[in-house]
């Protein structure tokens, strides 16, 4: 087992111990991303002598100290390019300062060193909407790693990553994280700080980890959470400890069915294997009961009004006056901003401004936005009752296993339709995990992950972590035994 | 290339409004596309939100503010780093107003 193999909680213990030194971690990711990346294509940018160095003068007895983490290109890290994989900022923008999070990573003795793949501006759900470069998923060369975090999920998945950040505006971590097989944790909004995340859609977007295991993302939230003066979105939470009882298992818990998420449109393969897991956690000792979420069906179009609108607002800054792309010899300001848009920006892109900018329009808004904004305050008052009556809900993470490159390219709409299990949360602002439960054998002999997904209430992450632990090794007990 | 009367949206009127050049291709391409959605999204009509009032932005109902105090910030070179053309510590662009 090599080194980029391990994860975080057992290379701590190998660091404290004097067993290894935290160079030899970056050697040996060094070593991984050389044989594996170049067929992966999970990373965009790396800069392994700069990690190398501060691998070097790493504080280990800081909890995440001398652990290099990779991050998604859509976060601010100083020094380092920040393409949001787009080609409006490649080779045109080098960020001039940390994001709060890595700020917040530094702090803890962490290494951010790699820059990871994703959709273009984090829109799109394969990271086929990636300008620069396509990223496969491990399990499988012929398919998709999922998006928009694909390429954090690819590289942890792979061992070329020890663990990763991603973002999340409708599922973007969690959803690469089941069809690549790893740990994805969306924060509950406001848990984490978004100053120096590029944003997308503002009241959507949560930055968290992509880990090997789930200590590892509990370990990886401890170091990012907190309230933020640079972030007026951020809420005050005291010191948080989230690995705190995550071993205390899931006996007395009572988890939610929300029977819209079990309807037709799964594929029989991967509800068997999330039954099996719900089956497996009450051989645990939870008690699982059938709620409703009731307004659930209307969620994808709640969404894709509320998150365009956002996204047409954010994207208006990428103008190429102050930075990115700017075309040549334009006739005026206004051929400016209209060519360089026009040449920076990718269809799916293109595709939301105009969709957003159409619901926020004279005449339209509100029966469009107005509408969306009320039918998201039924969303989440659904949550609100279902946890007056569970501790978490249990659901899957997609409706599919992942999809092979190419499968829905032409029908936007098809793709937006798959969301339908991940966005409510982003829309109700409470917290989710996906973690792996087991895997399907596809046609080609791949063994294709499928992830659980466990949603908590709003600043729940303690609840929910405890059940994804325990999902972790009632899973892995099955899976030895195999 | 009129638009048909079952378009809900006029592509090429809104792509001006958001400062996107289009080729006719894309246009056109958008058009189908963006009919669908909004014809998708076209289901919330059946919501009753007779009751319920629009929150704040939507997860969190109150926003932190800090202090109001001045606080260091980027300097003028390191933001013209990233500027595709300056000049005397400026942001150069086109002549916006006739002289």
């Amino acid at each position: 087992m090599e080194l980029s193999d391990h994860s975080i909680t057992s290379l701590r213990q190998l660091l404290t111990s004097g067993d290894i030194c935290a160079v030899d971690i970056v050697d040996s990711l060094a070593t991984a991303i050389e044989q594996k990346d170049g067929e992966i294509g999970a990373y965009l940018h790396h800069d392994l002598t700069a990690a190398k160095e501060a691998a070097e003068a790493a504080d280990l007895s800081l909890p995440l100290g001398g652990i290099p983490i990779a991050i998604k290109d859509n976060i601010n890290v100083k020094g380092q390019p920040c393409t949001c994989a787009s080609r409006f900022l490649d080779g045109a923008y080098t960020s001039p300062y940390d994001a709060t999070v890595i700020r917040k990573l530094r702090a803890a003795g962490a290494i951010p060193f790699g820059r990871t793949n994703m959709d273009e501006f984090a829109m799109g759900s394969t990271t086929e909407n990636s300008a620069l470069g396509t990223t496969l998923n491990p399990h499988d060369l012929t398919r998709a790693p999922g998006g928009s975090s694909g390429g954090s999920a690819a590289a942890v998945a792979s061992d070329s990553a020890i663990a990763a950040l991603g973002s999340d505006t409708g599922g973007s971590i969690r959803q690469p994280a089941s069809y690549c097989g790893v740990v994805g944790l969306k924060p509950s909004y406001g848990r984490v700080s978004r100053y120096g995340l590029v944003a997308f859609a503002s009241s959507l977007d949560q930055i968290g980890p992509v880990t090997k295991n789930v200590e590892d993302a509990a370990l990886l939230l401890n170091a990012i959470c907190g309230s933020d003066p640079s972030d007026a979105t951020s809420l005050e939470q005291g010191e948080c400890d989230f690995t705190q009882g995550i071993h205390e298992g899931v006996s007395g818990m009572k988890l939610g069915l929300p029977r819209e998420y079990f309807g037709d449109g799964i594929d029989p393969a991967v509800r068997r294997q999330i039954e099996n897991s719900i089956e497996k956690l009450a051989g645990a000792g939870a008690e699982i009961v059938d709620i409703s979420l009731p307004h659930t069906e209307y969620a994808v179009a709640t969404y894709y009004i509320i998150a365009p609108a956002e996204a047409s607002s954010n994207l208006s800054r990428f103008d190429g006056v102050r930075y990115g792309n700017r075309v040549k010899n334009p006739d005026d300001i206004i051929d400016l901003y209209r060519r360089s848009r026009e040449q920076g920006f990718g269809p799916e892109v293109k595709r939301r401004i105009i969709l957003g900018t159409y619901v926020l329009s004279s005449g339209y808004y509100d029966a469009y936005y107005n509408k969306a904004q009320k039918v998201r305050q039924l969303i989440k008052k659904d949550f609100e009752n279902a946890y007056r009556e569970v501790d978490a809900i249990l659901c899957p993470v997609t409706p599919n296993v992942a999809p092979t490159i190419g499968a829905d390219k032409d029908n936007p709409l098809q793709q937006y339709l798959a969301d339908i299990f991940t966005i409510s949360a982003n829309l109700a602002g409470i917290c989710g995990i996906s973690v792996p439960c087991g895997n399907i054998t596809s046609e080609s002999g791949s063994k294709l992950p499928v992830g659980l997904q466990i949603l908590g209430p709003h600043m729940g992450e303690q609840t929910i972590l405890r059940v994804a632990q325990a999902t972790e090794v009632v899973s892995r007990a099955a899976h030895s035994k195999t | 290339m009129g638009r048909n009367k079952t378009d809900q949206i006029d592509v090429r009127y809104v792509a001006d409004l958001a400062r996107i050049d289009l080729s006719e291709e894309e246009c056109s391409t958008f058009q189908e596309q963006l009919d669908a959605i909004l014809g998708y999204i076209d289901s919330l009509k059946n919501v009753d939100v007779e009751s319920v009032e629009a929150g704040g932005h939507g997860a969190v109902d109150e926003t932190q503010l800090r202090e109001d105090s001045s606080r260091p910030g980027l300097g003028q070179q390191e933001l013209l780093l990233n500027a595709p053309e300056s000049a005397m510590g400026q942001i150069r662009v086109p002549k916006v107003v006739d002289a």
